[in-house]
């Protein structure tokens, strides 16, 4: 199977560092980047060809960011965009978790599936794009669908994955002290999986957010990709930039939501033995 | 409240009868022409196994690896069906695991997401009996002397508590038969004594039937009224032999003892080193 889904969900974790010294080395890596940046917009704005890009450098963007934050169109333009990875994370979740606890389950049907799935898992999502314009009548519906499709496979694959490492013998024990398919399910498969399938939604969610800013260049007049085509057409480049943090910064948050999440359902206790 | 009262009555029985007193009798176990083959290809794993269990005897099935010990004992719990004859208990042929006869294997296998006491109420929660909990866990959690970790997650036990946990557990459920299968062949020799000497106490007082399946001489000396050896390729009984010992003499240290130990050892060396002629004669039917 796909090797990202066999990444032990351990691992995933966030890394055990001491809470200050984590905090310290990441308010440093972003001075450090910052430091680049700054140094980038110093040699464009030095460069006679380069000359009219200068507005990317780091004060003129976050002027503009503070423009945005402050004027709240931040929340106009990543509203739809937030909307529309949710819907299509929702839908890859409400479809990928139950289809792969099915072929975790079922040798056949992983055997029968397998093929097709990799096959589909490489079409690149936004290959759909025509295709997804033709079937659904809105914009929105179209990227909700690529977002969808882009978004299923880590879900379905690691929910698989994690289903495949259940220990047999807790299956064996449920079933020997009565436990109807229902309790099969809620007490033993999903709590068993549930790392797993975090894990997933948190690849599905990196890889979502990916498509999202390609997938809104085209047709809506909504959302982060749109403003930054539209800065682009606007020639306003501090303005781009400072989407170009926000996607960032949004991103960043949600994957550590995401770690976090894992952190709390994780079962996997430090042992002994 | 209705079921409080409807509770009240139904308890009052078990509840004066005390936990250490026979709470339930323990299963009839009849295994008639049992034979097993994991697919229809391969030879027969076990093959015309007949014995008969009484109510609160404790059987030891002793058996060199790979005889078919788990095998036999997954089909008598209803976890696997046999391919041929039938496992009945208290006169009924088992078609499907029931609560009532619990099988405990070489690894605790405790839910780790959760505590000691969840992983107790397991059975009762199943069993729509979920309001026997508050009663019931401390009852059985006190019966393996671990009270005082009711509510420690399950992977923070030792090896030898977790088993402990996995034998609390399956008592939540008032069984009256455990099938265990090598349940403390991971441990150190001394856990291993002290559980083996509760188990069998547990099973007596509380009138369970017990199974147990192991590889070690010593283990089926100190706990079976009677053993069963079990010759391999395909699995069948070769010998059935009584051990007469009692309470005091399975401690060990004594004559009687270490004459029992003798005997059993030379039965189990005969069967598991027997002559290959012997196994080849048995397999006419190929
Ligand atoms: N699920 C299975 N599918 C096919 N063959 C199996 C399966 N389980 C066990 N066997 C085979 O059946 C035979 C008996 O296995 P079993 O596990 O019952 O032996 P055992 O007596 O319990 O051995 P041990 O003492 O090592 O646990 C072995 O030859 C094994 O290879
Ligand atoms: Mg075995």
């Amino acid at each position: 199977m796909s090797s990202m889904a066999d990444t032990p969900s351990v691992k995933l974790a966030l890394p055990s560092m001491g809470r200050l010294r984590g905090l310290g080395m990441g308010a440093l890596g972003i001075a450090v980047l910052l430091g680049l940046w700054w140094l980038g917009g110093w040699a464009v704005a030095n460069d006679p060809d380069m000359f009219a890009f200068a507005d990317f450098a780091p004060a003129p963007t976050l002027s503009a960011l503070w423009d945005i934050l402050r004027s709240g169109e931040v929340f106009a333009m990543s509203g739809p965009s937030l909307y529309r990875v949710g819907a299509g994370l929702l839908i890859a979740a409400a479809l990928g978790v139950p289809v792969g606890i099915a072929i975790g389950r079922i040798d056949w049907l992983r055997e029968l599936t397998n093929v097709p799935f990799q096959f589909l898992r490489m079409i690149s999502p936004l290959s759909w794009m025509p295709i997804a314009v033709m079937v659904y009548e809105t914009w929105d519906g179209a990227i909700v669908f690529l977002i969808g499709v882009a978004a299923i496979w880590p879900i379905l694959f690691s929910t698989a994955a994690g289903v495949r490492r259940i220990d047999p013998s807790w299956l064996k024990v449920a079933r020997n002290l009565g436990a109807n398919p229902i309790h099969m399910l809620f007490v033993v498969i999903l709590p068993a999986i549930a790392v797993d399938v975090l894990t997933g939604i948190r690849l599905a969610l990196g890889v979502a957010w990916v498509v999202l800013v390609p997938a809104e260049y085209l047709g809506v007049t909504s959302g982060l990709g749109y403003a930054i085509n539209d800065a682009r057409d606007t020639l306003d480049y501090a303005r781009l930039a400072a989407v170009v943090v926000v996607i960032g910064a949004i991103g960043f948050a949600l994957d550590y939501a995401c770690a976090a999440l894992i952190k709390r359902f994780n079962w996997v206790r430090d042992s002994a033995h | 409240m209705i079921s409080q009262a409807a509770y009240a009555t139904a308890s009052a029985k078990p509840a004066s009868a005390g936990i250490r007193q026979a709470v339930s009798r323990g299963a009839h176990l009849a295994v008639m022409g049992l034979g097993h083959a994991y697919r229809k290809s391969d030879g027969m794993v076990l093959d015309d196994i007949n014995f008969e269990v009484r109510p609160g005897e404790v059987l030891a099935l002793l058996g060199r690896s790979g005889c078919g010990k788990s095998t036999l004992l997954h089909m008598l719990a209803g976890l696997t069906l046999p391919s041929r004859g039938e496992v009945v208990i208290n006169g009924n042929t088992v078609t499907e695991p029931s609560p009532k006869w619990v099988m405990m294997f070489q690894a605790p296998s405790l839910y780790p997401w959760m505590t000691v006491a969840q992983n107790a109420a397991l059975g009762l929660r199943f069993t729509r009996r979920g309001h026997e909990i508050a009663k019931r866990v401390p009852e059985v959690l006190e019966l393996v002397d671990l009270a005082s970790f009711a509510d420690r997650n399950a992977q923070e036990l030792s090896g030898g508590q977790q088993q402990r946990v996995a034998l609390a557990r399956s008592l939540a459920t008032n069984p009256e038969m455990l099938l265990l299968d090598e349940p403390f062949s991971a441990l150190d020799a001394f856990t291993r004594r002290s559980l083996q000497r509760d188990v069998r106490a547990i099973a007596r007082n509380l009138g369970l039937t017990l199974v147990i399946v192991t590889h070690d001489v010593s283990e089926a000396v100190r706990m079976a009224d009677r053993v069963l050896v079990l010759d391999a390729n395909p699995g069948r009984i070769a010998e059935d032999t009584e051990v007469a010992l009692d309470e005091m003499q399975r401690e060990g240290g004594c004559d009687r003892f270490n004459a029992e130990h003798v005997r059993l050892m030379d039965l189990y060396t005969r069967v598991a080193h027997g002559d290959p002629a012997d196994a080849s004669d048995d397999n006419e039917q190929y």
